[in-house]
């Protein structure tokens, strides 16, 4: 069987999916957090494999964009992590339900 | 890729780091006990050992062989990125040195680190350092050389600070780790330059490799690129700048004494044998650049000279064995660069044979001599002053013998390894240029001074410490015999029977001058007599003042000093960057008054508008109005709004999703 970029589409889809799910339901904040990496990454995937069956892959828009995405990903994950330490310093506890001070 | 077909490629030559590099990882990951990890890290050794000699052999009688294999690491856009291990004479005798005294040491080390605690995480950097160092000069990429160089710097911080809970030791890991990193900069700027002027990292591939003479023309060709410099030349100096990071020129030299915070072994390997011939490996490497200019032949001798005069001048005023050593160390690099510029100036190609045949007997008796300066400081309760010791020889025979036979070859005694090669020295720097030829002579004169004292200090007279001196174990003073057999006798065989120099670069040797062989004679004859005559009877306590001291007073304090050069860098570098800061600091604070001042001035308008328009027109009569209607719609939103944080998300994908079936629908 050869690869398509329709394999690559529903598997990117599929990851997508697993981050949503997570991210929406999981209540563990740092799980929440590598959901959403893996979303992020169910991108990455999307524009690599648009590069790669792309008419004309000699320019390197798809890697270049990916390891942009990939930068700023790890600023993200970088700055979400230090997020969760303020968080967890002020509330002392990780868990997502146990504050909702969003509302005041 | 078959690794192990001897006959038709060397990428077997990869393997001679990489096994080392297995070593570590399974150190590192599976954390043995320390007797296995000294186990493993020396098997993995001795097998990348009887890889390189084999890779040895067959660079010998082939000087002018120069085997290649060569592989694409990256390719981005039409731009190839090759990685490649190249083998020719030079290759060969550096894995050979480096890894038969690696293994030496790997042994000694495992009888003196057997009672720390941390002998596991030791022989995993050693192993890691093996990496670094094999790898770099097996090497056929300046980019992979360069990765390596760097993996050999870390390893070296890594070991200098192995005793990282000494505020010293861990003050001198910084320390090497940050100076070497300035030359470090100047490396990757050669390096970029070059890869910007050929378009290769190569150093051999068929023609068009970096060193090759296609290559080297066309850069030369290009006049007055920089400073009065070719092209090559500007390559060169470059790369020169990253050599004098690693090996200890001036002024990069203040690292290396203070890396002997480090275990006594990491000194001998790192800091004396190995490591800092890096730099002067990297220039014979590179030597054609060197070559296609003189201009930076002659920085390159001149820098080595005076490095090799200031470290000796130094040298003769420390009292720590270690640190003795360690300037000795500096100096003897400095001649290796003498070798190597005023080689390249005298003979063209056979410069590298100069250098690199120091830097090979070097490795040896120096190796021998920190080993042997480990064991005594063993036997003395981990004493390291030499005013404290004394007496030493009829304690520990063995030991101190083969000390005394490092010492000679250190000295250039006639007919040790060190007489022949410094020799070559001298007689090149005398064709070359007779005031670098003075001022090395002048420095080997005092190595052989110092190095005299200092024996006289540790062997003659009473013991002055409170210690018990004994005799180290077999498993120490074994390697101690074999090299200090090699610091004898490697010399006269290698150079007379197997005619070394023409092995390592292919030039015929028929430089012979009378003058200079008396001159060396009367250094290394005239040095240990001085000595002799000043320290044999001299009384040496700690609280006696040093007879060279009594003789000529202040100057003496200077070089106890070691001629300020940390005071230097105090009173320049440092000064300049507290400066940078203080003035960094005022000029904030202006900046802060000014924005403090516009501030206040959009306060007081802010002010004027809150009190006459804001609170009476907007916000009594229209704003209140629309709030309250605002607040009754709002007690319905506010359900939705319950500050969970996944609420939210949810319904920014709820409203996601419901946008992108209106997209499908509609946009059909």
């Amino acid at each position: 069987m050869e690869l398509t970029l329709n394999h690559f589409l529903i598997l990117s889809a599929i990851l997508f999916s697993i981050g949503l799910v997570g991210a929406l339901t999981r209540r563990h904040i740092i799980i929440m957090l590598i959901c959403l990496e893996i979303m992020l990454n169910a991108g990455n995937l999307n524009l690599i494999a648009f590069w790669y069956f792309s008419p004309n892959p000699a320019l390197m828009h798809g890697p270049l964009f990916t390891l942009f995405t990939i930068a700023i990903a790890a600023t993200e994950a970088a700055l979400g992590l230090a997020l969760v330490l303020a968080i967890f310093r002020h509330y002392k506890t990780i868990d997502l339900e146990q504050f909702h001070d969003l509302k005041e | 890729m078959n690794f192990f077909d001897f006959s038709h490629s060397v990428a077997w030559l990869l393997w001679i780091p990489l096994l080392p590099l297995i070593a570590g990882t399974i150190l590192g990951f599976l954390k043995p006990s320390g007797k296995i990890s000294a186990l493993i890290a020396t098997a993995a050794l001795a097998a990348s050992l009887a890889l390189s000699l084999i890779a040895f052999s067959m660079t010998w009688g082939h000087e002018s062989h120069t085997l290649t294999h060569n592989f694409t690491w990256i390719q981005i856009a039409g731009v190839n990125l090759d990685f490649g291990v190249v083998l020719n004479p030079l290759t060969g005798s550096m894995v050979a040195m480096v890894s038969f005294i690696g293994l030496l040491i790997f042994i000694y080390s495992a009888s003196y680190m057997s009672h720390d605690k941390g002998m596991g995480r030791f022989f995993c950097y050693l192993s890691i350092f093996m990496v670094g160092m094999l790898g770099l000069v097996v090497s056929n990429s300046l980019l992979l050389l360069f990765m390596f160089w760097e993996i050999v710097g870390l390893a070296s911080y890594l070991l200098i600070g192995f005793w990282f809970h000494k505020p010293s030791a861990a003050a001198a890991a910084k320390k090497a780790f940050i100076t070497t990193r300035i030359g470090d900069l100047g490396f990757l700027i050669g390096l970029l330059w070059a890869f910007k002027a050929t378009g290769t990292f190569l150093f051999f591939d068929g023609g068009n490799g970096l060193l090759e003479s296609s290559q080297i023309a066309a850069l030369a060709a290009s006049k007055e690129v920089l400073w009065g410099l070719n092209g090559a030349g500007v390559i060169a100096l470059f790369l020169f700048i990253g050599a004098v990071g690693k090996s200890g020129q001036l002024p990069l030299h203040v690292w290396l004494p203070d890396a002997m915070e480090g275990p006594t072994p990491v000194s001998a390997l790192i800091h004396a044998a190995t490591m800092v011939a890096a730099g002067v490996f990297l220039v014979a490497r590179a030597f054609p650049l060197f070559l296609a200019d003189a201009i930076v032949l002659e920085i390159v001798s001149w820098v080595g000279a005076f490095t090799a005069l200031f470290a000796a001048l130094i040298a003769i005023a420390q009292y720590d064995i270690k640190r003795i050593l360690a300037y000795s160390t500096v100096s003897q690099l400095g001649l290796m660069m003498v070798g190597l510029g005023a080689g390249g100036l005298a003979l063209g190609e056979g410069g590298v044979s100069i250098g690199i045949f120091h830097l090979l007997t070097h490795a040896f008796f120096k190796a021998l001599l920190f080993l042997g300066a480990g064991s005594i400081i063993h036997g003395c309760g981990d004493e390291q002053d030499i005013r404290l010791m004394g007496g030493v020889y009829s304690k520990m025979k063995v030991s101190s013998l083969a000390y005394l036979a490092g010492t000679l070859a250190l000295c250039a005694f006639p007919f040790t390894s060190g007489f022949f090669s410094k020799d070559q020295i001298l007689l090149s720097a005398w064709t070359s240029n007779t005031a670098i030829f003075w001022i090395s002579a002048f420095a080997s004169l005092l190595t052989a001074f110092y190095m005299t004292r200092q024996c006289c200090y540790v062997f003659l007279g009473k013991y002055r410490g409170e210690g018990h001196v004994h005799e180290s174990p077999p498993l120490m003073t074994v390697p101690l015999v074999i090299l200090a057999v090699f610091a004898l006798v490697m010399g006269i065989i290698s150079e007379k029977l197997f005619h070394v120099l023409r092995y390592l670069s292919g030039v015929e040797f028929h430089q012979h001058e009378s003058i200079v062989v008396i001159i060396s004679w009367i250094i290394a004859l005239g040095g240990i007599s001085m000595g002799l005559l000043v320290y044999a009877r001299a009384k040496m306590g700690i609280n006696e003042t040093d007879p060279v001291k009594k003789a000529i007073g202040t100057p003496f304090s200077w070089l106890e000093q070691r001629l300020f050069a940390d005071e230097l860098y105090e009173a320049t570098v440092f000064k300049l960057w507290n400066a940078l800061a203080i003035n960094l600091t005022a000029m904030e604070s202006i900046l802060n008054s000014l924005v403090d001042a516009v501030t206040t001035m959009i306060t007081g308008i802010g002010n004027f508008f809150s009190k006459t328009i804001d609170t009476k027109l907007i916000d009594q009569v229209s704003f209140d109005g629309t709030c309250s209607r605002i607040y009754k719609s709002s007690k319905i939103n506010s359900i939705i709004q319950n500050g969970f944080l996944q609420g939210y998300l949810r319904i920014l994908t709820a409203g996601a999703v419901v946008i992108g079936i209106l997209f499908f629908v509609f946009a059909r």
